[in-house]
């Protein structure tokens, strides 16, 4: 299934990506190969298959509810691009 | 209500799961630390981290479960819901979508007239709660913290089974209630840890389709449930009577102003991609696991209803309305144990909770846990009632002092002279100074006029200055008239 | 002395002999990266001082006769691997100043077990390539014929241990990243069954395919190391508890009555006949040695690519989303607002394949597609895992070859994304069923080398080392070196 220009654009936003105008046109090609190339997949009838989420057949193992962890908020945040008063910051969020 | 309009209401709680550490972290859960010192690198998403589910905040979820008759999930699966938003640290909550822990039961809540419905509960699910946004900190500039994030939540979502603003308020407060009661959550409203969002629509009386309905979110005391869904449901009304739509979206209670407004919608169409959570394995609870964890339960509400009909001889709707809000079940079970009460006093004090308690605590928008008159003081005013002691008027007087902090009934009585004249000796001299002051009436009482009967209680009673117990002066009379006539 | 073409066992034994000491051997790798790295740019952040140190106590911890198989012997890390204090690029511009303040589980666990680190070795941005080609730092040459690539995306730690710059790497899969790389470098690369080795600290692609493993010349070496970084993680909820094996144990026998299943649907059109022979030949080498040889036909398998190229991007999409620009990372410059922040912090930080991947990822698991091709592909996943299954009940190990061409030029298949993707046609089957695989070297076609792959059942590492250390016992492919870095 092709996958338009406007596809593209629409997902882009939803993932936070930015795609240049003159771009577009060869993302939207190279997309659709790809879902092309996926789409084989509907060869095969599925119906009934219970779905494999992951490869393990094993159960979530559990934690003790304890502090494990030390405070190193200092340390950590010498990563972050901006920060003031021990808060993270972006532009002004308008809710 | 409203014109032929209904309204139908479902609600979303978040309750914070009572843990020391976070739902997928060792950091503490511990609420106004400094800002992002107890977000360890899992809170805040750092690469390469990976996810390991508390044991106690799964348990404290099977609890909730199993105490409002739901079925537990002998499976269930993490997923995340994905949108980016600042506060988010890793672009995805980690949430449970298809297969929560906790599916179906219902909760009881006390309607207006005193009687109680059940309201379904759809779901409840574990999930990891977001930081916090600071946008007034700094000009210009939103700042965050993320100490809030991986604390572990339970979202708890009815059904759309309450039709006023009322039963809404009267459902937060049970649900409330239960977790407490649990100690799955500390409800502490200021801080967070119990808040909700409400679905809200509205349709004609009659009309079994469902309105378009808005969410409302940030709703975080019992009172602005009510005024928030009020104003919701009147703009909705207003909105279709002037030839209108609603639109469906999502809407921001700001308290301050009690009022809601929509809020610009960034995560477009809300399309959150949910997938099962490949970090995180399904979750496996067997019988054993439900068995044990069941024996280590409170009693819970229906139980506790049941037992206290049974031996106290409560009727069904005073002991319902007890049962409820388990803190005031506890609250009346201390005075009896306190007092040592059998059924007639057991009945007594029940009346007294759900009458004079309740209406004191309602006008001051208390809650029971901070009721000022300890059970031990409440249970010798009820020893005080049943022994004759006080009359009904004068318990009313000295639970006012109670209540006003004025200390122990008994000191209260006597710093007042409130106590009845118990003292047979005294009212035996009275009703004999009636019997004589009085002979025509007494004459015309042994001749069968039994209407004179009143007047000569009332003499005693005036001449005891209206303390003594109207029940002894009336034993006190029959028998000394009855001597008289032999 | 050419300590650089000794293998693990003799390096180890040398060592412990006194030969020489950690800190000559180091200086030896280190020296040979400073002489050669700039014709292949294998390393992102050689890490000579940290190398240096832990040879000086790895020299201490041998003269007091400990006698650990690892210990001194150098190793790089693939740059996917958190290193407390060492930039941690995972070859993205996004994490070009990223300093990991945590260490990985398998660095951790390598470096307990006395391996020197020498440096972070080069890979596709964020492991997203099968040619090393995508890499922020640029391509890597492969040491055979430096105008062509080593493979990826373990490119740099492949071509690293074909020039001698290291006799060990760490590598991790997805798809194919160890043993594609591995077969296009004339090396031995275990992907271990998913579970084996922790994911801690690893920074994520598709955490339900991820797996750390290793890259050596010999089977042999890789059963000495492998043990040191593998077995249950408490940090790492996907983590196997199952008991980790005596490899170099497990090399022991021979492979009288080994059955064999040759992969027949895999010497297809794509399949370069002339590898095709080769891997035969391999095969037939087996044969010669005791194994027992049968047909196995994998129906479902030929739809690995298209169900891995939904499963691994909607991960992936996922797994990105932390990548904002707030916490740590790249930040453009100036952000408008925070929409702005996002657009242009991810798009100058990711390359144009990590894109794609994750604009496919969204798109896979976006409202209206999500069944057509995410649930679609975790159906297929299932009849892919079961087409092995079967095929154990029948065999003990599989047979074919592992990548369907040899090593191609630079620049090749970077404007053909679905060209690309094909590279991994034989090997992602292995990645979705979570099973173990391994590539060894089996000869060269037209000077470049091709790899026999080797497949087994879940936790047969052990098995699947001693048929490679067979075969090398009988073959010196594994030993041959390109010329240009003897």
């Amino acid at each position: 299934m092709p996958i338009s220009e406007s596809d593209v654009l629409d997902v882009a936003r939803l993932a936070r990506v930015h795609v240049d105008a003159q771009e577009l046109s060869k993302i939207a090609d190279d997309l659709s190969n790809i879902l092309d190339l996926v789409e084989s997949m509907n060869a095969v009838d599925t119906e009934s298959v219970v779905p494999m989420a992951h490869p393990l057949d094993m159960s979530q193992p559990l934690r003790e509810d304890e502090i494990t962890e030390d405070e190193r908020r200092d340390e950590w945040q010498t990563l972050a691009p901006s920060t003031q008063d021990g808060l993270y910051l972006v532009p002004k969020v308008i809710e | 209500m409203n014109n032929g309009w209904e309204a139908v209401i479902g609600l979303e709680i978040h309750a914070q799961l009572a843990t020391r550490s976070k739902i997928f972290s060792g950091a503490p859960t511990a609420f106004g630390a400094e800002p992002n010192r107890q977000a360890c690198l899992i809170d805040l998403g750092f690469p390469g981290v990976l996810p390991i589910l508390n044991a106690k905040a799964l348990r404290m979820a099977v609890m909730f479960g199993l105490a409002i008759g739901a079925r537990i999930a002998p499976r269930s699966i993490f997923a995340r819901k994905n949108y980016f938003y600042p506060d988010l640290p890793k672009g995805y909550q980690i949430s449970q979508y298809e297969l929560p822990v906790v599916e179906g039961g219902a909760i009881d809540i006390e309607i207006e007239d005193g009687s109680t419905r059940s309201i379904g509960i759809t779901r409840a699910h574990l999930e990891e709660d977001a930081g916090k946004s600071l946008h007034d900190a700094f000009p210009g500039r939103t700042g965050i913290d993320l100490n809030r994030a991986g604390v572990p939540l339970l979202e708890i979502v009815s059904e759309p089974d309450m039709r006023s603003p009322a039963e809404a308020v009267a459902f937060m407060r049970s649900v409330h209630a239960l977790v407490r009661h649990l100690g799955i959550c500390d409800g502490n409203m200021q801080e967070g840890s119990f808040r909700c969002d409400a679905n809200i629509s509205v349709r004609r009386v009659g009309d079994e389709r469902l309105g378009t309905r808005t969410e409302l979110k940030n709703i975080n005391s019992f009172r602005f449930v009510e005024r928030a869904a009020t104003g919701e449901i009147e703009r909705q009304i207003d909105l279709l009577e002037g030839g209108g739509v609603v639109i469906q979206q999502t809407r921001l209670y700001d308290a301050r102003s009690d009022t809601t407004r929509a809020m610009r919608s960034k995560e477009e169409a809300n399309d959150y991609r949910y997938f099962p959570d490949p970090d995180l394995l399904p979750v496996r609870i067997t019988p054993s696991d439900i068995d044990r964890i069941r024996a280590a339960l409170p009693e819970l509400p229906a139980a506790r209803k049941k037992r206290l009909v049974d031996t106290y001889d409560l009727d069904e709707k005073d002991a319902g309305r007890l049962t409820t809000d388990p803190s005031v079940a506890d609250y009346y079970e201390a005075i009896l144990k306190a007092g040592r009460f059998q059924t007639g006093p057991a009945k007594l004090t029940a009346n007294w909770i759900l009458g004079e308690l309740t209406a004191a605590l309602h006008r001051e928008d208390r809650d029971i846990l901070d009721c000022p008159i300890p059970a031990s003081s409440f249970a010798t005013l009820i020893a005080r009632i049943d022994d004759g002691t006080l009359s009904g008027k004068m318990a009313k007087t000295v639970f006012d002092a109670m209540w006003a902090g004025e200390g122990e009934p008994d000191d209260i009585i006597e710093a007042r002279g409130l106590a009845q004249i118990s003292d047979s000796n005294a009212l035996e001299a009275l009703a004999d100074k009636v019997i004589e002051d009085y002979p025509e009436q007494v004459s015309q009482y042994l001749s069968g006029k039994e209407k004179v009967f009143g007047f000569l209680v009332g003499q005693v009673m005036k001449a005891s200055r209206g303390q003594a117990d109207p029940k002894r002066i009336n034993e006190i009379l029959r028998r000394k008239l009855s001597d008289a006539s032999e | 002395m050419n300590m650089h073409t000794l293998s693990v066992r003799e390096l180890g034994d040398a060592l412990r002999r006194k030969e020489f000491s950690s800190v000559e051997l180091t200086r030896h790798f280190l020296a040979r990266i400073e002489q050669y790295d700039s014709e292949i740019n294998a390393f992102i952040t050689p890490t000579a001082d940290i190398a240096l140190a832990e040879a000086e106590r790895a020299d201490i911890r041998i003269r007091e006769g400990d006698d650990s198989p690892l210990l001194g012997i150098p190793i790089a890390h693939k740059d996917i691997f958190c290193t407390q204090g060492v930039r941690t690029s995972c070859a993205s511009k996004m994490l070009d100043r990223f300093v990991a303040p945590y260490d990985a589980t398998v660095v951790e666990r390598l470096r307990a077990a006395g391996a020197v680190m020498l440096g972070k070795t080069n890979m596709d941005e964020f492991a997203m390539g099968s040619s090393n080609q995508t890499s922020h730092y640029g391509a890597v040459s492969n040491p055979w014929d430096p105008t062509c690539v080593p493979g990826g995306s373990s490119g740099g730690s492949a071509a690293a241990v074909a020039a001698g710059l290291c006799p060990l790497a760490t590598g991790t899969e997805t798809g194919g990243s160890i043993r594609q790389p591995a077969s296009l470098c004339g090396l031995t690369g275990l992907k271990p069954t998913y579970g084996r080795v922790s994911r801690f600290g690893m920074i994520a692609f598709a955490s339900s395919l991820d797996q750390a493993g290793l890259m050596a010349r010999s089977a042999e070496d890789i059963a000495l190391s492998f043990a040191a970084m593998s077995g249950h993680d408490p940090k790492d909820s996907t983590s196997a508890s199952e008991p980790v094996e005596d490899y170099p144990a497990a090399l022991q026998g021979d492979l009288k009555g080994l059955r064999i299943g040759v992969v027949r649907d895999q010497f297809g059109a794509e399949l370069d006949e002339r590898i095709g022979s080769r891997v035969q030949e391999a095969i037939s080498l087996l044969e010669s040695l005791g194994a027992e040889l049968c047909d196995i036909a994998l129906p479902d398998c030929a739809l690995s690519i298209p169900v891995y190229y939904v499963i691994a991007p909607a991960e992936a999409s996922s797994n990105l989303s932390r990548f904002d620009g707030i916490r740590f990372g790249h930040r453009a410059q100036d952000p408008e607002d925070i929409e702005d922040l996002y657009m242009r912090s991810r798009s100058e930080g990711f390359g144009a394949e990590v894109k794609r991947r994750i604009m496919i990822g969204t798109y896979v698991l976006s409202a209206g597609y999500y069944d057509a091709y995410y649930l679609k592909a975790q159906q297929l996943r299932r009849r892919i895992a079961d087409d092995f299954a079967r095929a154990f009940e029948k065999v003990d190990i599989l047979a074919g070859p592992t990548s369907p061409m040899t090593a191609f030029p630079i620049g090749e298949k970077m404007d053909d994304p679905v060209a690309m993707y094909l590279c991994d046609i034989y090997t992602s089957g292995i990645n979705l069923a979570g099973i173990p695989a391994l590539s060894v070297p089996a000869g060269f076609v037209d000077g470049l080398p091709i790899g026999l792959h080797l497949m087994g059942n879940h936790f047969s590492e052990g098995r699947l080392l001693k048929v490679a250390h067979h075969y090398q016992r009988s073959s010196d492919w594994h030993r041959r070196s390109p010329p240009a870095f003897a």
